[in-house]
């Protein structure tokens, strides 16, 4: 399909590139094949712009901004790959796995994580803050998936997908600041929950082990974010099958 | 989950329990409340003030009633609800004990008697003790820093207090201590 948006000149690390009026700094990257690091955005959900991974430096000022949130602009100069950015977003992470309980060897996503997959590709290879080490409690009542919330992350993919896309709203964030936890309702067992469907989608999008299907083990969950991504584009275009598909 | 129409919210007195479908009449104050905000749902945080101001507290049913009310998700008014420290989740004591731990306070002991009272009651600061008796809670200054230390004793401000007046105080009104 052509797009016919206006377009604005851009650029990235010095590169010039076309954005179209309206889309964020993210996808534009995306749709032109530049890389910008991210975790709780999630093509086909709204944006949350809480994990600060997706920030660059946008020239005026050298000013940070999370690029899932942020417009383009026209004339925009952004900066991907800089010293102080990739210091940055190393600091973002090991506050990440400092904050939880990432005990890679023994997860269920391990090898096929984002959070690790971030790790990686931002060079983190260790933290530099105390571990807080939190005692929480894995909630395995449903009789379909496993959540453990020493694995998250507070991306709220889940949240978001669970309210957005199949309308049941059966997750949300209790307290504040070090102490908040994604809850099911009430705060109340998962399995317990009158209004779960048990469609699986907040399973599919969680970035790291914090969500899974029942009876994995090690390294054995595969989540399918992208799921997300075919479905809003069936929905709002109605094109069902892949459009790149060969059928 | 439990059931508003069924359970009563704990605490409710034989004067309470009346005609409203919950069994409990202050839900009526509650409902009035809604009726006013018209069931607005940007109305959530103003409806669970005056929950909590004819309650003393949210418990989960009452958050289950607002919940219904509003047409909002139930993790959502729950997440909302413990967003803010002004709400509390847990009925209060018979009896409520604050004692300031504001600058001039503290430098005259206060926390001595914060631990004399939680020593002597089995209840940390900041909670209720398990009998249901007592509710100990801490304040930063009260503004009357000419009387510390303050205690605030079921809603009597005392000045000059120190861990045995304080003590006797308590006993005076819980009983025994220990
Ligand atoms: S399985 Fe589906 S309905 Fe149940 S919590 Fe996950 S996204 Fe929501
Ligand atoms: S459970 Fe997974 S998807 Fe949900 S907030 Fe935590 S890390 Fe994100
Ligand atoms: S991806 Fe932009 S803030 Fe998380
Ligand atoms: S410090 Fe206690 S009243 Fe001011």
């Amino acid at each position: 399909m052509r797009d016919t948006r206006p377009t604005v000149n851009i650029s990235f690390d010095g590169v010039d590139y076309e954005g179209y009026v309206g889309e964020s700094v993210l996808e534009c990257a995306r749709r032109n094949g530049v890389t910008i690091p991210s975790l709780c955005f999630l093509e086909g959900l709204s944006v949350w712009g809480g994990c600060r991974i997706c920030v660059v430096e946008v020239a005026e000022g050298h000013r940070l901004r999370p690029a899932c949130a942020t417009q383009v602009t026209p004339d925009m100069e952004i900066k991907i790959e800089t010293p102080r950015l990739r210091a940055y977003r190393k600091s973002v992470l090991e506050l990440l796995f400092a904050e939880g309980n990432h005990v890679c060897a023994v997860c269920v996503s391990n090898g096929k994580c984002e959070l690790q997959d971030m790790a990686v590709f931002s060079g983190m290879d260790h933290v530099r803050y105390d571990y807080q080490a939190p005692r929480r409690e894995v909630d395995a009542s449903h009789p379909k998936y496993v959540f453990d919330p020493n694995r998250c992350i507070l991306c709220t993919r889940c949240v978001r997908v669970c309210d957005e896309i199949e309308g049941a709203h059966v997750w949300d964030i209790s307290y504040r600041g070090e102490h908040a936890e994604l809850i099911t309702e009430m705060n109340r067992p998962w399995g317990d929950s009158l209004s779960c469907t048990w469609c699986g989608k907040c399973v599919a999008v969680c970035p790291t082990g914090s969500l899974a299907y029942e009876g994995r083990s090690i390294g054995e969950m595969e989540h399918d974010p992208v799921m997300i991504k075919r479905l809003a584009v069936a929905r709002s275009r109605g094109e069902w099958l892949d459009p790149e598909g060969a059928i | 989950m439990s059931d508003t129409r069924t359970r009563r919210v704990a605490g409710a007195t034989d004067s309470q329990q009346g005609d409203h479908p919950s069994g409990d009449n202050r839900f009526d104050l509650v409902d009035k409340h809604l009726k006013r905000a018209r069931y607005e749902q940007d109305q959530l945080i103003e409806t669970l003030h005056v929950a909590q101001d004819v309650f003393g507290y949210l418990s989960e049913d009452i958050l289950i009633y607002v919940a219904r009310a509003l047409r909002l998700p139930p993790s959502m008014v729950y997440g909302v609800a413990t967003f803010y420290h002004l709400f509390t989740f847990d009925p209060p004591g018979d009896h409520s004990c604050t004692v300031c731990t504001g600058t001039a306070c503290f430098v005259k002991g206060a926390d001595d008697i914060v631990q004399a009272v939680s020593d002597t009651y089995s209840v940390p600061a900041g909670e209720t003790s398990e009998d249901g008796s007592l509710t100990l809670k801490t304040a930063r200054c009260l503004g009357s820093c000419g009387l510390a230390p303050v205690v605030v004793f079921d809603g009597n401000v005392l000045g000059h207090q120190d861990t045995e007046s304080t003590l006797e105080l308590v006993a005076g009104a819980v009983g025994g201590g220990g």
